[in-house]
């Protein structure tokens, strides 16, 4: 994302959209990106409304009003001249906007989205079975981001347990291997707001994953949620919960996949 | 739409999600008028957001002000739900949040009746979740747990604006928009409503609940 200095009036609406605090408005009175830190969601651009005035107007306007010691209460989510400007991404940096904008198509991993279908249709594909869990661990959310370093750290702990990452994911997509969890190494430096990291185990291996999950987090500079799914039995009830509740957890919140999806995975 | 999942905080009844969604390359043929028909169903029951994961919510920035509009206070932060469904052109997530387990529990029935095919799934407290399907008769297929937040902890914002912005789990709502606005709110310069609105508007989805962030901003008065 980028600034244009000939259009922006340093008004500063656009800085707290940014959800990791990228923009600042500088010596010069206009707004400035850290290309460091922006992790390219497009949210700055996206998510303001503009007016697109010309900057002459706005700049004359906010000297008269300073000048009159009037202090005006323009709406917060206004770009007054349209300055935020999108750029066209080249690799690896594209991969900061397609794991950081909800609206990107991952044209280059093939996978749409930052995740996959998971539990949410499992009525239809069948993915997760009884006796089975899949698991959703998702790194750098909410707004506090993460590079694929990180990420690697924890798929290779992951590797080291012998799991198979869902190959639909679009992390796994960029895996060198997805035996040993590695990620392609031109992209370790690249800062994203948040990936999700997939795979399906056995019920009796959750503890163990959790294990590792944990452990690795505590070496991480970033935020780890922790998901994870399975099939109920056919008479409702539910084996994970019971693991879980041993390993100390208290689930509050869940996703319910209430199988009204046709045709149905065991019927087909 | 795992970023319907890991919603922080103590207030989690009245913050329910439902969506529907295809699978692809098994049920998404054709599949825009069933999840078209999923969302009509859906606003009848009062959904406090809808979104359709590819065109926006029914909250939105406005591309192309001008000054009077801001002078006559005649913005419009809304669309209406028929323009969130109409945009519907393919596979997608059809979502619409509630504030209330009623109105879950009466989509649910409807849902079930019209027989879509599309799988449907509830984001929400358990116990609520469960009860909501029991009312409808259904049989919940799978169950995805929150085990919520490991790691550095530290880097995460104050309780209730960790609690706002995790209603958007793509991490659109930044946790600084969340601070001003509640300052506003606090001067009197914004009403809770309206901050809340501004809030709903990254969210692309649907699935942040501006309800609740209402009631999260009033109790932010009384903060710092
Ligand atoms: S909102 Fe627009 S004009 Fe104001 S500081 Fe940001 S880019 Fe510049
Ligand atoms: S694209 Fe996202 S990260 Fe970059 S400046 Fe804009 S809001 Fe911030």
């Amino acid at each position: 994302m980028w600034i244009n200095p000939k259009l922006c009036v340093g008004c500063a609406n656009c800085i707290p959209f940014c959800p990791v605090g990228a923009i600042a408005v500088g010596p010069s009175g206009v707004a400035v990106i850290d290309r460091d830190a922006c992790v390219e969601c497009a949210n700055c651009y996206r998510s303001m409304s503009r007016e697109n005035l010309p900057p002459w107007l706005v700049r004359t306007l906010r000297k008269a009003a300073q000048l009159l010691r009037l202090r005006p209460d323009p709406d917060l989510d206004i770009c007054p001249t349209g300055a935020i400007t999108p750029e066209p991404l080249e690799w690896p940096r594209v991969v900061r906007s397609l794991f950081s904008d909800p609206t990107s198509e991952h044209k280059v991993t093939g996978v749409a989205g930052r995740g996959t279908e998971e539990a949410k249709t499992n009525d239809v594909t069948g993915r997760t079975k009884e006796g089975e869990a899949g698991f959703t661990v998702e790194l750098g959310r909410p707004g506090v981001g993460v590079t694929f370093a990180e990420i690697e750290d924890v798929t290779a702990s992951l590797a080291n347990l012998g799991i198979s990452f869902e190959p639909k994911n679009p992390v796994t997509s960029l895996m060198e291997d997805p035996k040993t969890g590695r990620i392609r190494k031109d992209i370790l430096q690249e800062r994203i707001l948040s990936a999700i990291v997939e795979f399906t185990v056995p019920l009796e291996q959750v503890p163990e994953v959790l294990r590792t999950v944990e452990e690795v987090s505590t070496r991480l500079q970033t935020v780890v949620s922790i998901g994870v799914y399975t099939r109920n039995a056919r008479d409702g009830s539910n084996p994970l919960l019971g693991i879980l509740h041993q390993l100390g957890y208290r689930p509050q919140r869940a996703k319910v996949n209430m199988g009204l999806g046709r045709p149905l995975a065991e019927g087909r | 739409m795992t970023n319907t999942l890991h919603r922080y905080g103590p207030r989690q009844e009245g913050d329910y999600i439902v969506f529907a969604i295809p699978a692809r390359g098994i049920n998404d043929a054709g599949c825009e008028d069933k999840l078209q028909a999923f969302l009509r169903l859906a606003s009848r029951f009062n959904p406090v957001n809808m979104g359709n994961g590819k065109g926006g919510s029914l909250f939105r920035p406005e591309r192309s002000l001008n000054p009077f509009t801001w002078f006559t206070k005649r913005r419009r932060h809304k669309v209406s739900p028929n323009r969130v469904i109409e945009e519907i052109k393919g596979p997608c997530t059809a979502a619409a949040t509630f504030d209330s387990r009623d109105a879950v529990c009466a989509v649910l029935k409807a849902v079930k009746e019209a027989d879509l095919g599309m799988s449907v799934n509830v984001s929400g407290p358990i116990e609520g979740t469960y009860n909501a399907a029991q009312e409808a008769g259904i049989t919940p297929h799978s169950i995805e747990y929150s085990l919520e937040f490991h790691g550095r902890l530290d880097l995460l914002p104050e309780a209730p604006v960790l609690e706002l912005i995790t209603m958007c789990g793509h991490g659109m709502v930044s946790r600084h928009l969340a601070r001003k606005v509640a300052f506003l709110v606090k001067e009197g310069r914004l009403t809770s409503e309206e901050a809340a609105i501004y809030l709903a508007k990254p969210c692309v989805c649907g699935a942040f609940n501006p309800a609740k962030a209402q009631v999260i901003l009033e109790e932010m008065r009384h903060w710092w």
